[in-house]
């Protein structure tokens, strides 16, 4: 199932596969076009993907690269059953996939290890990217990994923890007085001026496909078997809309039988664009200034915004917002049932989780997934004031005074 | 009131190659208007009959023009539009 084609998403017109991202007709987003995958042989391929390395390589059958490598391996993250969160919360069967387990420690690695592989076969040199800090992470890892040169652009104001992450890789580190969406808006047009692959920009349609990884993922570690729902968090709606398109690519070859599962996207007050349209109805996202703790996801102009709302809307679920408060619980709620240390974005995932459950959307025979995309280690700041830490004197009844006032109980 | 207009590549094959565009306009409606009116193709690629394509942006001085008053914004004399596509970037 080679790949054949760039094609618009809106009016169809079809493009080279080179490094391109809009129409030229009529400016909508241009996405992979495979070839037929009718007559394919469904025992074949998933023998093939369980010969292949643990590596989002054992899906290059499904990926638009024609040499699947890279220097520094990506996915084959753990999916966690999480008994003791789903007891919490009221829920049958809940599974957290932890994608923070990545080289760099957020799913990012995934979509870069796609675009960049991509970018070596058309010729580049350099790559770059417009980042709200993971992003930024994988691009100057890979870009190390593979000896090219990279250029980075950022907020100004990301969490120190993503910044020291992402120099230490000897990127070219950008960072910009403005917000994601303004780094983004330099990087469109820089893009227009540079012979540089950007990931997330001119190479776009490579880089979003590597988000189906984590849906075959997840489909092969529950046996080649759909969840019923799937929670995932929301900024620019592309790793949203492309774990759908995963599971109903695999549907479609007959590796995976039944409905495409329910999708409720998560997204934070400060920066809900696409939670607030949904609300209102609207099949087109207003944009917003992002203010929220949950930088990872503060897009306030989301590109796959209407295409999230679509697939929200078809499978039955929701998009949901949650506040700052609420993000920092579903961070501690994570930790405390699960070991999982997970950063905003993941807060909100949770977060999320827990509204859907409170609010009795989520049945009592449903197998859950929850997509938890980056680590707590790049926001620690939403860990402190959380806990008190025991300071005593180096003696015994100074720690059993102690314990007799602060002991947490399991 | 003549205003700078950076064309992305996107539609560059639709002003002659052309980068920058200096047009007449005193709102961003009317700038473009005298864009359409020069580049006669132009028009089918960044608008419909409802106005501009959704997945066209368009800055004044750097600002999203959503975040000011749409195309009635007021541009400057000797003023800066850019034309962007709107499907770049995130996650």
């Amino acid at each position: 199932m080679p790949p054949e084609a760039l094609r618009c998403k809106e009016c169809k017109t079809e493009y080279p596969l080179d490094a391109r991202y809009v129409c030229e007709q009529c400016f909508g987003p241009l996405e992979v076009k495979y070839a037929s995958r009718a007559g394919s042989d469904p025992a074949e391929l998933k023998r093939r993907i369980q010969a292949g390395p643990h590596s989002i390589w054992r899906y290059a059958d499904f990926l638009p690269v024609e040499h699947p490598t890279s220097a520094l391996a990506s996915g084959w993250t753990p999916l966690i059953k999480a008994d003791r969160l789903a007891k919490e919360l009221g829920i049958g069967e809940l599974w957290v996939k932890n994608d923070a387990a990545n080289p760099t420690h957020s799913f990012k690695d995934r979509v870069v290890s796609v675009a960049l592989a991509r970018a070596l076969e058309l010729g580049f040199k350099t790559i770059a990217c417009a980042s709200t800090g993971n992003l930024a992470n994988a691009v100057a890892a890979h870009a190390a990994a593979a000896g090219l040169e990279s250029y980075v652009f950022i907020p100004s104001d990301l969490e120190e923890q993503k910044i020291l992450a992402t120099g230490i890789y000897g990127t070219n580190l950008v960072a910009v007085n403005g917000n994601y969406d303004d780094v983004n808006r330099l990087c469109t047009e820089l893009s227009g001026d540079h012979e540089w692959a950007f990931v997330n920009i001119n190479m776009r349609p490579y880089y979003a496909e590597g988000s189906k990884t984590l849906a075959f993922e997840i489909a092969e570690q529950l046996g080649f078997e759909l969840p019923d729902r799937i929670v995932a968090p929301i900024a620019s709606g592309s790793l949203f809309t492309k774990l759908a398109r995963g599971f109903e690519e695999w549907v479609e070859v007959g590796l995976l039988s039944g409905e495409t599962p329910t999708f409720n996207g998560a997204q934070a007050e400060g920066c809900s664009p696409v939670a607030t349209a949904f609300r209102d109805g609207q099949d087109f996202c207003k944009p917003v200034k992002p203010d929220t703790i949950a930088k990872s996801l503060a897009i306030g102009n989301p590109a796959d915004g209407p295409y999230a709302l679509e697939l929200a809307r078809r499978s039955g679920g929701s998009i949901d917002a949650v506040t700052d408060d609420e993000i920092r619980d579903g961070i501690k709620l994570l930790a405390q049932t699960t070991g999982i240390f997970t950063e905003t974005a993941g807060g909100v995932t949770t977060a999320v989780l827990r509204k859907l459950a409170l609010r009795g959307d989520i049945g009592p025979d449903e197998r859950v997934v929850a997509v938890i995309t980056g680590e707590g280690l790049k926001t620690l700041e939403c860990a402190r004031g959380t806990f008190e830490a025991w300071e005593i004197e180096p003696s015994a009844t100074a720690f059993e005074q102690a314990r007799e006032r602060l002991a947490v109980p399991a | 009131m003549s205003v700078n207009v950076k064309i992305p590549t996107q539609l560059r094959a639709a002003t002659d190659g052309e980068p920058i565009a200096v047009v007449d306009g005193g709102t961003v409606g009317e700038v473009l208007e005298a864009l359409y009116e020069r580049f006669g193709e132009l028009k089918a690629r960044i608008a419909d009959e409802n106005g501009l394509r959704k997945f066209v942006n368009v800055y004044v001085a750097g600002e999203d023009i959503r975040f000011l008053e749409g195309v009635d914004t007021p541009v400057p004399n000797g003023g800066e539009i850019t034309i962007l596509p709107a499907v770049a970037g995130g996650c």
